[in-house]
């Protein structure tokens, strides 16, 4: 904000052009040539080195018709659709708990965001524990008498996304009733006013007026975690592995198997690539309202 | 958790009427108790399983206490568990991301923090593009990335070593430090680099003699950004180290999920805390800077 104004020459700020030299070695070298590296050499068929043989979109054609690719993506949006729908939900209910002047708010808002400072891999390992059919919850109530009682989601293919998705909440939710809250904090405490003197009930208030007011906190979170999402790997790593069978296989972690284990790249290129589509998809019309509509300094 | 009550919030007026017992408050305190134990659960089984032998855990369960309390898991874990060959606990992990994540913390910040202050201060041309670039890179899978870099830390022969990762670290911080010290130092009164300017000082003279010293907070929150992340990674760990130089994260994700041996729960559950450890006890002890550490992460400026 200082230098608008002040008259541009090359040599004007050299300590800070230099200063910058990290900055800007990675981003164009490490963010910009690595991806742009990356995707020239998914249209190759690179196997265990890579070879500019260009090949067109074979790996794609061959990509898309992995029924384990298929798999991760289908498990991968099973996983963000549950997770956003859940977190936003609780965590924005915990936030409006939390910002009705209650004692100990502290102490409840530690304990909400205490998994967020855990790694994926103690909390899938964690959760793995839990979900034991042999010690966990499962042998528990059947312990109480309820025999047929089955609860078993990591060992069951069609169960084993929800089982991570537990445990990705469990981690996830604090973070988003800490931005809500942050959020309700910022809201006048005259509307609240004005809407206790008009006489509209509390929910009414939040759905009506609250809710819209948060609009914008509402945007920069859902882009934050939808942009985590397509990350997800250490969780399901420490979880299951990936199994029973192929069953909670994601994106990255078909990526990883590609590229350091099949000794495969050209397939690993191609699927990060895809990744990286998915992400532009959900940031680019983001940044475009945000920074593109209005320019501010 | 022993902060003082949240400063500036709306100080209600008046009296207010009080019911300790009204329906609504138990309505309000009995959902935040209960989920309160919901989120506490995990921890709980994992300290409680810690702390049994295993024939008391084949008994069945997991939430039971402990009838008699055992510490020979933890020593287990951090001494004899095994990965593959080598059977010397988590300790080698530990002292591996110890190692990793001390120069990684001190580089990326002393990187960024500078970036940051020229980023505001003293803007050149083409640096907002730069500093777009960078932050569109906090957001692309870093799977996109991966590989370029193990050609280049091939090339510059850091590959498989403890300093390979601490520059991937370094390189990966960057976005998000970067943007919270750039918003910090932007937040600095202007006055005061002007008056600094006036003074005849210079970038480094600023940097070192004003900004620097006022901005211990923001330091503070970036250095509990920075350690329970590199501490909590998992995938850059896996990718650019070898079995000697694992992380405390992939060790122990190789010894609990190992398919050789008996399963020792109580001895996976004690590593598991172990590796837990390091950032929970810096979240309790930080408290509220933590919260700003993520707001400040969250939120643009």
């Amino acid at each position: 904000m200082a230098s608008d104004t002040r008259p541009r020459r090359p040599f004007r700020n050299l300590s800070a052009k230099i200063a910058s030299i990290p900055m800007i070695v990675t981003a164009v070298c490490v963010f910009l040539g690595g991806t742009l590296w990356t995707v020239v050499y998914s249209f190759t068929n690179s196997k265990l080195l890579p070879r500019l043989n260009f090949v067109g979109l074979d790996q794609y054609d061959r990509l898309w018709s992995t029924p384990r690719w298929l798999v991760s993506i289908e498990n991968l949006a099973i996983y963000g659709v549950l997770s956003l729908i859940f977190s936003f939900v609780i965590g924005f209910l915990l936030a409006a708990l939390l910002d009705q002047k209650i004692r100990f708010e502290n102490t409840f808002r530690t304990i909400f965001l205490y998994p967020f400072a855990l790694s994926f891999i103690v909390t899938g390992l964690v959760w793995q524990w839990i979900l034991n059919p042999d010690f966990g919850v499962q042998n528990i109530v059947r312990s109480l008498g309820w025999e047929s009682f089955t609860f078993n989601p990591l060992y069951d293919a069609n169960l084993v996304m929800y089982g991570i998705v537990l445990a990705g909440l469990w981690q996830g939710t604090g973070l988003i009733m800490c931005l809500m809250l942050a959020g309700l904090r910022g809201i006048d405490e005259d509307i609240w006013k004005a809407a206790r003197v008009d006489g509209i009930p509390t929910w009414k208030t939040y759905l009506y007026v609250v809710i819209p007011m948060l609009r914008p906190v509402f945007v920069t979170t859902l882009v934050i975690v939808m942009a985590g999402i397509v990350k997800l790997y250490d969780l399901v790593v420490a979880m299951t592995s990936g199994g029973p069978g192929n069953a909670s296989e994601v994106p990255a972690k078909y990526v990883y198997e590609f590229m350091f284990r099949a000794q495969n790249l050209g397939q690993g290129f191609a699927a990060s690539t895809m990744m990286l589509l998915t992400v532009a998809i959900i940031i680019i019309p983001w940044a475009y309202l945000e920074f593109g509509g209005r320019r501010r300094g | 958790m022993a902060d003082p009550v949240a400063a500036g919030r709306a100080e209600p007026r008046g009296t207010r009427p009080r019911r300790a017992l009204s329906r609504r408050n138990v309505m309000l305190y009995g959902v935040l108790i209960v989920v309160a134990l919901y989120y506490l659960l995990p921890l709980y089984v994992m300290v409680v399983t810690s702390l049994k032998g295993m024939p008391e855990i084949r008994l069945g369960n997991i939430f039971s206490p402990p009838m008699e309390i055992t510490f020979e898991p933890w020593v287990k874990a951090w001494s004899e568990a095994c990965t593959g060959l080598n059977c010397d606990g988590l300790s080698r992990g530990f002292w591996n991301s110890v190692r990793i994540t001390v120069p990684s913390v001190v580089l990326s910040i002393a990187i960024a923090s500078v970036n940051g202050y020229a980023l505001a201060n003293w803007r050149f041309r083409g640096s907002e593009v730069f500093f777009a670039i960078l932050i569109f890179g906090a957001f692309i899978p870093y799977q996109v990335m991966l590989y370029p870099i193990v050609i280049m830390l091939r090339e510059i022969g850091l590959y498989g070593t403890l300093s390979g990762l601490v520059l991937v670290h370094t390189i990966f911080g960057m976005p998000i430090l970067t943007l919270l010290f750039r918003n910090y130092f932007a937040s600095v009164p202007e006055e005061l680099f002007k008056a600094a300017r006036v003074d005849g000082a210079g970038f480094w003279g600023i940097y070192f003699k004003i900004m620097l010293p006022m901005s211990l907070p923001i330091f503070v929150v970036a250095i509990i950004l920075q350690v329970t992340g590199i501490w909590n990674d998992f995938l850059f760990g896996v990718v650019y180290t070898k079995p000697d130089t694992y992380p405390m994260t992939v060790q122990l994700n190789n010894i609990v999920n190992s398919v050789q041996g008996v399963k020792e729960y109580n001895v996976n559950m004690a590593a598991t805390i172990i590796t837990g450890l390091v950032p929970l006890v810096i979240y309790f002890i930080s408290g509220k800077l933590f919260v700003r550490g993520i707001a400040a992460g969250a939120v643009k400026g």
